[in-house]
């Protein structure tokens, strides 16, 4: 018998007494106004650095915030930079090259207010899932209309069979004396720009 | 004189030694105590707070008991689900029936991709079945990459909590570890926490880059999607997960939730109860092999069906290893993981490790509380761990077979379920009066009682028994 | 307010053997109240102590007795929050798993009619000021089986505002156990100690003379450990206080 009809068959005689739960409630909050201003509180609370701006003036506000040198990686070009040395991923960009790079750039899938959560979904302006992990800093742009409520809502928004990475302030641990250190591994900082 | 010692071997489920014995080492380290104090208090403060935020609270709460419920009461339709979903977007799924054969089944894994060295996220169910000195037995090193796991590794110890496991550690002896076992150190300035995590975050970043093989655990697994999720805090997760070209991941058969949406729930109960935040810096989602990756997934038995099989014990497979019980345990508070001799420790490892060791290997721990209920009020899916630790002390008893104590118990339940008898006992018991004649205070017992309540009267006094009990008193 | 109830006393095994006065005085307060209160013979022990240490088949005996003894009775009060809990949360149980056919019925039946104490006089007296007088500060420890399994409150607390003459002053960390946990004081005794002496530690920062609760166990354990120190605090039950008037403080 295989491991797995072995272990099939322990947890059907295991559940031999039919036990029959109640399904559950969902009386809790599936859904919340998107509270921009939540939002942006609550990414400060973490340490991200939030800026606003219109839509026409992405590019300038970005470019003030990068690294005044090095590489920015930008994923499919989504964005301009003029006289800065960028990199889109293609050809794609070894780890030795993303540790070397000063920032990436993306856009994202989806905010969260309560939480202050960005979801990236490895979408066209995000890249693969190594480019916002690797280099130190690393500028979102949120577009307001991505923002919503609450954790539940965040889910219908989207695509489970993409590779997902929620990320609610740059890494941190509290493993020496529960004092909370910043930046261990991933991007110690965390510039949020919102737009509209 | 208890049934006689059998020679059960030493497990990372359970220690040579029952609880107390444990318990009297642990507490007589005040640096210990003193650390674990602190933490557990800043932690349940914390969660608290961010409790405290949400209105809906015990809705989720119920939702989360519930969803688990379901997903235990049909735990072969999902895992079914499950294999078939991560399969078609092109991951390989093993079952394993015991940590032996999971542990095989990874070495297998690593040793046919021809790697020597692999990096860890943390993972209780890698840790449960002793996954890196198995691998280390096949000439594979597990670099782990929390950095609490990482000084624990270093180290050589077991882990002291779940969620904090070197809490027993302070800066100046990690800085010292680190110093010593670390190569790219150099030397390490101060004891500041900042500078070491720089150490470590070097030190790791290197292998990260590097390493072929990623091995990790999961927070949960969705049954409708497929997807498996990781949360974490540092970031070392996201590295194991994306950068190597194979990634492997053990899981517990009860590590799942039927559906996408049910992940609306998880996601609000385990950061809050767990490190006390709205959410944790970090959640990783996969589903299948992505980005070109090789992926494997290790469901994992390891006493879990058996847990399943006790009506009355099987809530504990809700557990989504927060470790919110550890930080309110007044027990836990004093004498800290090791006590309890599992890497599952503290309330919810007192239910959890005899289950899945079977009781008769943890004779110890369903008598390792007070039964307080402070655990039950913080658990985030409702597992009502006191009355487990009475059901399973039934079962504990059961297995140790008569004891002096079981014939004490039977003693003592003849006399007080007879009227008649009870009173002959308490007439009986008056004789007790001669003792404490001096100032009504019984200070010592003589013998043959000095052993039965030895314990009391080391650190307690007795009253003197009254001349009259209340039933023969002008009622 | 109702007049003449028949109040059935559980005084629990503890209080029988050990602490008489706890029963005496519950009994003395809910006369002075305007009801009768009587005392079946037959009680003896609820039987929580087998149940918990892991005898529960042992247990069904108890509770069978218990339920002959307290089967006639429309209301049973006792001054112990364990005590209550155990009947309301096992005693069913207990009978269905170990009991003759038809206990766990009658079971289930005395524990809809038992109140602890203090749920008795808030709840089914709808009182919080009993005329008591105890001119003492008082501290309050909450014990588990009120706090948590009974969630009893502040009930206790709008009792003990009402005492006249009494201090009350508020315990430090009052919610942590006392480290009783009944065979657990003598099965883990070096933890069991370690949770006294910081709940000793609390006591003795409010500068109480007493520390009172719902639970004769409990306070005993405290008790214990006060006298072992050489305290000047010692443990009142809250009964006790409940039951003192002016006239017994100035014969005290």
């Amino acid at each position: 018998m295989s491991a797995r009809d072995e272990i099939l068959s322990r947890i059907r005689t295991a559940l031999a007494d039919r036990p029959d739960p109640a399904p559950a409630d969902r009386t809790y909050r599936t859904s919340a106004p998107a509270d921009v201003e939540l939002f942006a509180d609550r990414l400060r609370d973490y340490k991200a650095t939030v800026h606003h701006c219109a839509p026409a003036a992405i590019e300038t506000t970005v470019a003030g915030i990068l690294p005044e040198e090095g590489r920015i990686v930008v994923p499919a070009g989504w964005l301009d930079l003029p006289g800065r040395d960028v990199a889109t991923d293609d050809p794609e960009l070894s780890p030795a090259d993303l540790d070397a790079a000063a920032a990436v750039v993306t856009r994202c899938a989806v905010g969260i207010a309560e939480t202050g959560t960005i979801v990236l979904d490895a979408g066209e302006a995000q890249g693969r899932r190594a480019l916002t992990l690797v280099p130190d800093v690393h500028v979102v742009v949120v577009d307001t209309a991505q923002v919503v409520g609450l954790v539940p809502e965040a889910l219908t928004r989207l695509d489970p069979t993409r590779p997902l990475t929620w990320i609610s302030g740059p890494s941190a641990t509290s493993d020496i004396e529960l004092q909370r250190v910043e930046g261990v591994h991933g991007p110690r900082t965390l510039h949020v720009v919102l737009v509209g | 004189m208890t049934s006689p010692p059998t020679a059960h071997p030493v497990t990372e489920l359970r220690a040579a030694e029952p609880f107390p014995v444990n318990a009297a080492v642990q507490l007589r380290n005040e640096q210990l105590r003193r650390n674990l104090a602190g933490a557990t208090r800043t932690i349940r403060t914390k969660r608290a707070n961010v409790v405290g935020e949400l209105p809906d609270w015990s809705e989720l709460r119920a939702a989360g008991a519930a969803i688990k419920d379901d997903v235990l009461a049909h735990l072969d339709t999902y895992l079914l689900q499950l294999e078939e979903r991560v399969t078609a977007n092109g991951g390989v799924v093993h079952w394993a029936r015991d940590g032996a054969e999971a542990n095989r089944i990874v070495t297998g894994l690593v040793q046919a991709r021809h790697a020597t060295e692999v990096v860890k996220v943390k993972s209780m169910a890698t840790q449960e079945i002793g996954l890196n000195e198995a691998l280390a037995e096949a000439g594979i090193t597990a670099v782990e990459t929390d950095l609490a796991e990482l000084i624990v590794q270093l180290g050589h110890e077991k882990p002291s909590h779940i969620l904090v496991p070197a809490i027993h550690k302070n800066r100046d002896e990690i800085r010292e570890l680190f110093q010593r076992e670390i190569p790219t150190a150099g030397t390490i300035a101060t004891s500041e926490p900042r500078v070491l995590a720089e150490v470590a975050r070097r030190h790791l970043r290197a292998k990260f880059l590097s390493t072929p093989v990623a091995i990790s655990g999961a927070n949960f697994a969705v049954a409708e999607t497929g997807t498996l999720g990781v949360v974490e805090s540092e970031g070392n997760g996201r590295m194991c997960l994306t950068l190597p070209r194979t990634l492997i991941t053990v899981m517990g058969l009860e590590k799942l939730v039927p559906t996408w949406a049910d992940l609306g729930v998880f996601l609000q109960l385990l950061p809050r109860s767990s490190t006390g935040e709205r959410m944790n810096p970090y959640t990783s989602m996969w589903t299948g092999a992505v980005e070109g990756q090789e992926f494997h997934l290790v469901l994992m038995d390891n006493g879990r069906t058996a847990t399943l099989a006790d009506p009355d014990g099987r809530d504990a497979l809700r557990c989504i290893r927060c470790s919110a019980c550890l930080n309110v345990c007044p027990v836990y508070e004093r004498t800290g993981g090791h006590a309890y001799g599992s890497v599952y420790p503290g309330p919810i490892g007192a239910v959890l490790s005899p289950q899945l060791t079977g009781v008769r290997e943890n004779l110890s721990l369903p008598f390792a509380s007070t039964l307080c209920g402070a655990c039950l009020d913080a658990c985030p899916v409702a597992i009502d761990i006191p009355r487990m630790l009475v059901h399973l002390r039934a079962k504990a008893v059961e297995a140790k077979g008569p004891t002096a104590e079981s014939a004490a118990m039977r003693l003592a339940a003849s006399t007080m379920r007879s009227p008649r008898r009870w009173r002959m006992a308490l007439r009986a018991a008056r004789a007790g009066r001669v003792l404490g004649r001096r100032d009504g205070v019984i200070h010592r017992l003589p013998f043959p009682l000095t052993g039965l309540l030895r314990g009391w009267t080391a650190v307690r006094d007795l009253p003197r028994p009254p001349r009259r009990p209340f039933r023969d008193g002008t009622a | 307010m109702f007049g003449g109830m028949r109040v059935a006393l559980f005084a629990t095994c503890l209080v029988d053997g050990l602490r008489p006065e706890v029963g005496r005085a519950t009994a003395r307060l809910v006369r002075r109240l305007g009801h009768e209160v009587v005392v079946p013979a037959a009680q003896t022990c609820c039987g929580q102590m087998h149940v918990n240490t892991g005898y529960p088949k042992q247990a069904a005996g108890l509770v069978a007795n218990h339920v002959r003894a307290f089967a006639g009775a429309d209301v049973v009060v006792t001054p112990s929050g364990s005590c209550a809990g155990a009947i309301r949360h096992q005693h069913e149980d207990v009978a269905r798993r170990y009991g003759p056919p038809g206990l766990a019925g009658d079971a289930a039946a005395v524990a809809g009619r038992t109140y602890e104490l203090s749920e008795f006089l808030v709840d089914v007296l709808g009182l919080t000021d009993v005329g008591a007088y105890y001119p003492h500060r008082v501290t309050y420890h909450p014990t588990c089986h009120s706090l948590r399994v009974l969630r009893v409150g502040d009930r206790p607390l709008r009792l003990l505002r009402a005492v006249g003459g009494l201090e009350l002053v508020e315990l430090p960390e009052a919610e942590q156990c006392c480290g009783f946990g009944g065979t657990f004081a003598v099965k883990n005794p070096g933890v069991s100690a370690a949770m006294l002496a910081d709940k000793l530690a609390a006591i003795h920062a409010t500068g109480a003379e007493y520390c009172t609760a719902g639970d004769a166990s409990c306070l005993l354990h405290i008790w214990g450990g006060l006298s072992r120190a050489g305290s000047p605090a010692s443990t009142v039950h809250l009964a006790e206080i409940l039951a003192s008037t002016t006239e017994t403080e100035e014969a005290a």
